[in-house]
């Protein structure tokens, strides 16, 4: 039997005593590009860091591959949102990059050549092999972002989580990041995105969860990211500009 | 030989502080650094009243286990809904009282005065010596600061990659399996001991400003962690050594001009930073500013 790449079930997390995520259970088809769409505070990032483990879940389960994510770290690349870290940080674009390497290094070794060669190879793929020695903060905001990237690519993953990539980037960064999403698809490798954008989701993803605290619907993006849907997620709130979704339009009214 | 002892011991508090200083300031902790040398005071002081001596290690394992007591603290109080720096200032000067109130109640009569415990007296470490088997192996402090150096170097040297993801993405860190809060508690460690060998030296107040001032100079000369921390050290010793001689020219506190001279190289590096120096950047924007004058006219 084919064990999915990630599977959560019954999963609540709680900030002090509010509520942010309530049994949350899906089952994530392999090989597929999957947006996690939602209001602000429905739970997206929370929900990606409670599966790698980063805050404490109340209750439920996370399996990568059939066992907990302890034991698949190796399988797992992690994208965090580009604004958790300081960029002022003094090192490299290069450094960023090997950093994804550390995770197969064990306690003591030192990230050496072959590291490096790995490194520039994943900064080559998003396109900034020229930029490696750059100093982070001299880097754009989709500079950064595709340095991120290709931190992850270095961790060489077969189920990648990416926390609002698209956030804050140039066009160019945008199809970059795009053109990479689907070469991961291409290579059978799952990818989980925390989305912001609601007219780009048909175009980018194969399948979507609808989130907000709860599961409101988790399936291919053709049924699943439907005008109705979506209003049940947003609470309403949304003002469909164009009714057919075909291209859609949507503003997120408040 | 006074004078080497000196130099050399000024030097090596200089190093250790650097060391471990580079980590603080670029998590964002250098008032953490200020906290721990503050409130190691009372551990320092219940060390010695329980062993009764001055000797290093009681006071040092002392220490190191009051300043884990106030990271553990402030965390708890942030967890708690405190500001994060509230809580330091809370927390710091609750212990540090505790400590004064220590000294200045049961020490009168014996050799740790409040003077020498927040001021420091590096004038006098060639006084204070150890001799094992009749063999003089000099000054106390020479080893105390040695041997947390030695510490430092070695953690850091060892566990360096795990040091800069924590210090840069802990997230990430977290993620794929390095123990954070471990990593957090090492640091910490390393910082209380570092204070507490130093603070005989250059006193509890000042060895804030070896933590924090030369590693921050470092930070604005370079853009590479490994380079910040050689820098950092260097920057450090520099300052010991004109500080001393600073000092003995003015014939004023030693300690005082040490921190006093990487004070003015801090103000150099911020003025003339290649990358960040204001210096620079003025004459930069100037410089565009007149091409761009030219092209329109």
């Amino acid at each position: 039997m084919q064990t999915s790449p990630l599977v959560v079930r019954g999963l609540s997390v709680a900030y002090q005593k509010k509520p942010v995520l309530q049994q949350v259970s899906f089952e994530a088809p392999e090989g597929k590009l999957i947006g996690i769409v939602g209001p602000n505070g429905a739970g997206k990032s929370t929900l990606i860091k409670a599966a790698l483990g980063l805050i404490p879940r109340l209750s439920g389960e996370v399996l990568i591959y059939g066992r907990p994510y302890a034991e698949q770290r190796k399988l797992v690349g992690y994208v965090p949102q580009r604004e958790s870290v300081d960029w002022d940080f003094p090192t490299s674009a290069l450094d960023v990059v090997t950093m994804g390497r550390y995770g197969r290094l064990g306690w003591f070794r030192r990230p050496g050549a072959a590291e490096r060669e790995i490194a520039l190879a994943c900064l080559a793929k998003v396109g900034m092999r020229e930029l490696a020695g750059r100093q982070i903060s001299q880097l754009s905001g989709g500079q950064q972002q595709r340095v991120f990237l290709a931190r992850a690519l270095a961790q060489d993953a077969k189920l990648y989580f990416m926390d609002e990539p698209f956030v804050g980037v140039d066009a160019a960064t945008e199809k970059a990041i795009v053109a990479l999403l689907s070469e991961l698809k291409e290579q059978g490798k799952t990818v989980i995105v925390v989305h912001h954008d609601l007219s780009t989701v048909r175009e980018y993803f194969d399948w979507v969860l609808l989130l907000n605290e709860r599961v409101v619907d988790f399936g291919p993006a053709e049924t699943t990211f439907t005008a109705d849907k979506l209003q049940t997620t947003y609470g309403g709130r949304l003002t469909m500009l164009d009714r057919e979704l075909g291209s859609p339009v949507i503003a997120n009214g408040r | 030989m006074t004078t080497l002892w000196i130099l050399l011991t000024g030097m090596l508090v200089a190093a250790s502080c650097s060391l471990v200083g580079c980590f603080l300031v670029l998590r964002k902790m250098a008032m953490i650094g200020d906290a721990i040398s503050h409130s190691v005071l009372p551990g320092i002081v219940i060390a010695f009243l329980v062993s009764g001596s001055r000797d290093s290690l009681p006071m040092l394992l002392g220490a190191a286990a009051i300043g884990l007591v106030t990271v553990f603290l402030i965390q708890l109080f942030h967890q708690g809904g405190v500001q994060s720096d509230a809580a330091i200032g809370v927390v710091f000067t609750a212990l540090f009282s505790v400590g004064i109130v220590l000294v200045s109640a049961y020490t009168q009569h014996i050799d740790l005065d409040l003077d020498c415990v927040l001021y420091g007296e590096i004038a006098y470490v060639s006084w204070n010596t150890i001799e094992i088997a009749g063999i003089a192996l000099g000054p106390k402090a020479v080893w105390g600061v040695g041997i947390a150096l030695l510490l430092g170097v070695l953690c850091i040297s060892l566990f360096y990659k795990q040091f800069k993801l924590c210090a840069f993405d802990p997230a990430l860190a977290a993620a794929i399996g390095i123990p954070v809060a471990l990593f957090h508690y090492l640091l910490m460690s390393l910082v209380s001991i570092t204070t507490v060998a130093s603070f005989e030296s250059v006193g509890a107040i000042l060895v804030v400003g070896m933590l924090v001032v030369p590693p921050s100079t470092a930070y604005l000369l370079t853009e590479r962690l490994g380079r910040m921390i050689v820098y950092s050290i260097a920057l450090g010793c520099v300052s010991a050594v004109a500080g001393y001689y600073a000092a003995s020219l003015l014939d004023a506190s030693i300690a005082g001009c040490m921190i006093g001279v990487a004070g003015a190289l801090f103000v150099l590096a911020l003025l003339f930073s290649p990358s960040h120096g204001v210096v620079w950047r003025r004459w930069r924007q100037r410089r565009l500013a007149e091409a761009h004058r030219l092209e329109a006219h």
